[in-house]
């Protein structure tokens, strides 16, 4: 359970601050890349949490519905592109992992979910829309996996709102 | 959030009644150690439960971190079509470490299944349904295995006998009450 989470994360309607992080050793990715869709950016508190439970397999699993949606996941923590590229290969991860890690946690400041205390991201969610808006963000206590109900309900109010690309029905 | 998304309905794999006071839905993965150790704990709820409560079963394969999770769903799907899934599901559930194809074509022999049975059942044909069971689960908020509904609400207490068949009684005592003594 966490005392300390901060209730400031930004919140829906706020523009998406630009970052760009590494994914790999040699490939960069930022948000611009991914504009023109919704993406879904978790942030979390580190790689090798406990499995089954773990937040990042469990979006794995869903992410063909993500697809679905017209909608890119990336996973954000402090830990590096090799802790990264080791955590992801373990767990068959789909999704790129990006490495908040120099200067650390400087992506987790800018949406306001960064632990200064433990030096770690919250465990959060931002749903952003294809204009680059923020349109749902939720902090979830950070030892509680908040599971995938949340960001597919925001999915689909966007998906209400504007009509995901590739559908040309 | 805590909600279960999908109400228990004939699609479901349930033992007890339907008018049972108390329905206990397991969302899990036949591979995931948690649900190993859950295992027995829920057969002694249910022994102490007796007709008061209903169980279900919902398939939640984490099949990248569980290879076999999704064969061994299929399996039991597969042993449902005969009247035997949870034979099945707990053969499975007994025997966690072997999961393997040439496993689970060894546990339709001992079950009764014929092996073109079996083999029918890993063909896929039962994807759609687990991962029905999967999304359904998903959306009422579930982030792992074993996920718990008591009555429809999800259930985040310890998963040691007493405090899930004193929650289950409760559950059931306010499942009688009349409506107006419910509270929030």
């Amino acid at each position: 359970m966490s005392d300390t989470h901060s209730d400031e994360a930004l919140a829906a309607g706020t523009p998406a601050p630009a970052f760009s992080l590494p994914a790999t050793p040699d490939q960069m990715v930022s948000l611009d890349d991914l504009s023109g869709k919704p993406v879904i950016i978790a942030f979390y508190p580190a790689d090798w949490s406990p499995v089954c439970g773990d937040q990042m397999a469990l979006y794995n699993e869903i992410l063909p519905e993500f697809h679905k949606a017209g909608a890119q996941l990336v996973g954000i923590s402090v830990d590096g592109v090799w802790c990264h590229a080791a955590f992801a290969n373990d767990r068959k991860l789909h999704f790129p992992l990006l490495a908040d890690f120099e200067p650390k946690g400087a992506v987790a400041r800018r949406y306001r979910v960064y632990r200064e205390k433990e030096g770690i991201a919250e465990r959060a969610l931002f749903v952003i829309d294809g204009a680059g808006i923020i349109r749902w963000s939720f902090v979830s206590p950070l030892g509680i996996n908040p599971g995938a109900d949340g960001i597919l309900e925001a999915l689909e109010t966007l998906g209400a709102a504007a009509p995901a690309e590739g559908n040309p029905s | 959030m805590t909600h279960l998304a999908v109400p228990v309905g004939s699609q479901d794999h349930t033992q007890g009644q339907a008018q049972s006071a108390v329905t206990l839905v397991e969302y899990g993965d036949y591979e995931c150690p948690y649900c190993g150790e859950a295992y027995p704990i829920l057969k002694a709820v249910q022994h102490a439960m007796g007709d008061q409560m209903r169980f279900v079963f919902r398939n939640f394969p984490i099949s990248e971190l569980h290879p076999h999770a999704v064969r061994a769903a299929e399996f039991a799907e597969a042993a449902a079509g005969l009247g035997r899934f949870w034979q099945a599901h707990d053969m499975l559930y007994e025997n966690q470490a072997a999961l393997t194809d040439a496993d689970l074509f060894g546990y339709g022999l001992r079950l009764g299944l014929a092996s073109d049975v079996v083999a029918e059942g890993l063909d896929g044909r039962f994807d759609a349904k687990i991962r029905s069971d999967f999304m359904g689960g998903v959306r009422s908020g579930v982030n792992g295995t074993p996920s718990l509904f008591i009555n429809g609400l999800r259930y985040d207490g310890e998963r040691d006998v007493d405090s899930l068949v004193d929650a289950l009684r409760h559950a059931a005592r306010e499942a009688i009450r009349p409506r107006a003594g419910m509270h929030r």
